[in-house]
């Protein structure tokens, strides 16, 4: 593989790690505020890439628009399942959620099936032109770096709004300690449901970019990289906004050098990363090790 | 000592009692090829479903890989019976016996794990054995493997069933079960009374992988071929909503929701493509009630002599 090659798979794959980010993102706040593996948020991913889809095909919204449309939709489907499906369950133990959301999960994916049918569709071609873009000998395709810049865009605004604002406080101390943070004045039902809507809109965003650069989008496109960002998110130290993101660039480039050795294997690839990690270190790479007292 | 042995006559009685009676129906066709074939399947659903129940609600670790030994053990007894024509019995063995060395090696470094992350780990385990028998060509690779006898009868399903339910019960009442729902309850004081809580977890792991290997060289000599992509991750999220809709550790709970779930799809048939959607909306609702306590099995569990559960075993066996 020669230097340029290697440049071109770099961008590739972070683009890529861009996109498992924006999904792991969801998971690890989710995770962070409640606890819950929420298996229904790659479904979510699935969801946006249909809003999008509907509002670019049938009312011809060019990109920006369609994309925002995206968000908002997952965003509110985000906070109804959350407030109909896991808060009567959100004092119970997490397995009890964990079945709930599998079966919000399989509930979508079946029922987008029964709907629209499984055959995968298409974007309209002109939403974003392909384009090939030069960098001296580098050569890249133009979606990948607007994929690229919009996740980055994204992470940047998610940043500000954890760190500096009044609800992004709120949300930190609600997934620091629930209770606490409800004594200290913080209406915590309202702060976990802005958790889902910011999540669920990052992974509409996401999934219509996905749908996008891959010019496909099906009922179950959510599954596989659903799982793969969760990873994602569990390699980085669950929990963790900046381990999300670590964890996605990371897998997102070492998923894309491994298809371009052994496309076979290249599947599997994330699952061991994960599992050597953990073994060496058990909370993940930035997670820090919380000693249980007695 | 007296009503244990009372307990076990009762149980072999009740159970050739109820296998007398579905073979006489499966004999004279009461019970069609279709039917016969679907109780098989809840038969070896249960095997693994009581297997996942051993890891999860005995010893509170929460799996997600388990159809990984279910594969494994397919695999390995189909290839075994197929290329040396060793006995039926004796290729399950084997397969469970492959199934389980892989369970105590996957175990050994996983189980240092807790909770979600162990739960992530074993999916991910999981999804790698897909990966590596659709890439191994002597398996078939990902057409599947084709051409397996079709050994597995009802009498072998039954009483295959019926075995595990014996040994299975006799483990969790057992010294080593104790230890396994100390480690459930909790961790630190289970150290603290000097119980190794390394050697339940992999003992635990490594019986589920064994039975669940077993139930897999069933499913195989049944199907008579077997694809890698039907053993992912999704399968083992099958047996863990039996196990967590059976409740709390209970056999009765379990051998219950698993019959019921795995028939649903088949009742709901009449519906066509509404079946999928109507099957996650009943789990959806089911959950929502049970939290509310409202529980199918709960009059069913008063009278079996299965391990009592607490509210409180039930925080820790997620935890």
């Amino acid at each position: 593989m020669s230097l340029i090659e290697f440049l071109q798979q770099l961008i590739n794959g972070v683009s890529l790690g861009s996109v498992y980010a924006l999904i792991a993102l969801g998971y690890t706040m989710v995770y962070g505020i409640i606890g819950l593996i929420n298996f229904a948020h790659c479904d979510i991913y699935m969801v946006g890439a249909y809003i999008g889809f509907f509002v670019a095909t049938y009312a011809r919204l060019p990109f920006i628009p369609a994309l925002l449309i995206a968000m908002l939709g997952s965003a509110l489907l985000g906070v109804v399942i959350e407030r109909v499906a896991y808060k009567p369950l959100r004092r119970t133990t997490n397995i009890n959620l964990l079945i709930t959301a599998i079966g919000v999960s399989l509930l979508l994916e079946n029922g987008f099936n029964a709907m629209f049918g499984g055959n995968p569709r298409t974007y309209p071609g002109d939403i974003l032109k392909q384009q090939t873009v030069m960098f001296g000998p580098i050569r890249s395709d133009a979606l990948h770096l607007i994929i690229l810049g919009i996740s980055l865009l994204l992470l940047v605004l998610l940043n500000l709004f954890v760190n500096h604002t009044k609800m992004g406080r709120a949300m930190r101390a609600t997934s620091l300690d629930k209770d606490a943070a409800a004594l200290m004045g913080i209406n915590v039902n309202t702060t976990i449901s802005m958790t889902f809507a910011i999540g669920s809109a990052l992974a509409g965003a996401a999934g219509m970019l996905v749908a996008i650069l891959y010019s496909s989008l099906d009922p179950y496109m959510g599954m596989m990289p659903g799982i793969k960002s969760f990873v994602a998110a569990v390699l980085g130290g669950i929990g963790l906004i900046p381990g999300a993101f670590v964890g996605g660039i990371i897998l997102g480039v070492v998923e894309t050098f491994m298809a371009a050795i052994n496309s076979k294997i290249a599947g599997a690839v994330a699952f061991v990363i994960l599992i050597v990690i953990l073994i060496i270190k058990p909370t993940g790479l930035l997670g820090k090790a919380v000693k249980e007292k007695v | 000592m007296k009503s244990y042995i009372k307990r076990g006559v009762i149980f072999l009685a009740a159970s050739l009692v109820v296998f007398c009676v579905l073979f006489v129906l499966i004999q004279t066709d009461v019970i069609n090829a279709y039917y016969s074939q679907i109780l098989m399947v809840i038969c070896i659903n249960i095997i693994l479903a009581l297997s996942t129940n051993l890891i999860i609600n005995y010893t509170g670790q929460l799996t997600l890989g388990h159809s990984a030994f279910m594969a494994i053990g397919a695999y390995a007894s189909a290839f075994i019976q197929m290329n040396t024509g060793l006995p039926f019995f004796l290729s399950l063995l084997c397969g469970s016996v492959v199934a389980a060395v892989f369970g105590f090696l996957i175990g050994l470094p996983t189980l240092r794990l807790k909770g979600d992350y162990l739960a992530i780990t074993t999916l991910g385990f999981c999804q790698i054995v897909v990966v590596a028998i659709q890439n191994i060509d002597a398996l078939g690779g990902a057409q599947g493997l084709a051409g397996i006898p079709p050994k597995t009868t009802f009498a072998w399903v039954f009483f295959s069933m019926i075995a595990t339910i014996a040994i299975l019960y006799n483990i969790v009442h057992a010294n080593q079960g104790r230890a396994m729902i100390s480690v459930r309850e909790d961790e630190i004081a289970a150290e603290a009374m000097g119980i190794d809580t390394t050697r339940y977890k992999i003992m635990s792991f490594t019986t589920g992988a064994f039975f669940a290997g077993y139930a897999g060289g069933l499913y195989a000599f049944l199907m008579m071929f077997i694809d890698p992509n039907s053993f992912n991750f999704l399968k083992s999220i099958d047996f863990v909503i039996y196990v967590v809709l059976g409740g709390t550790g209970g056999f009765v709970g379990c051998i219950a929701s698993t019959s019921i779930l795995t028939l649903l799809p088949e009742v709901l048939r009449f519906l066509g493509d509404l079946r999928m959607v109507i099957y996650p909306l009943l789990l959806i609702v089911i959950m929502i009630l049970r939290v509310k306590n409202i529980r199918v099995t709960s009059f069913l569990r008063r009278k079996s002599g299965a391990a009592k559960p607490k509210e409180r075993g039930e925080d820790h066996a997620a935890a």
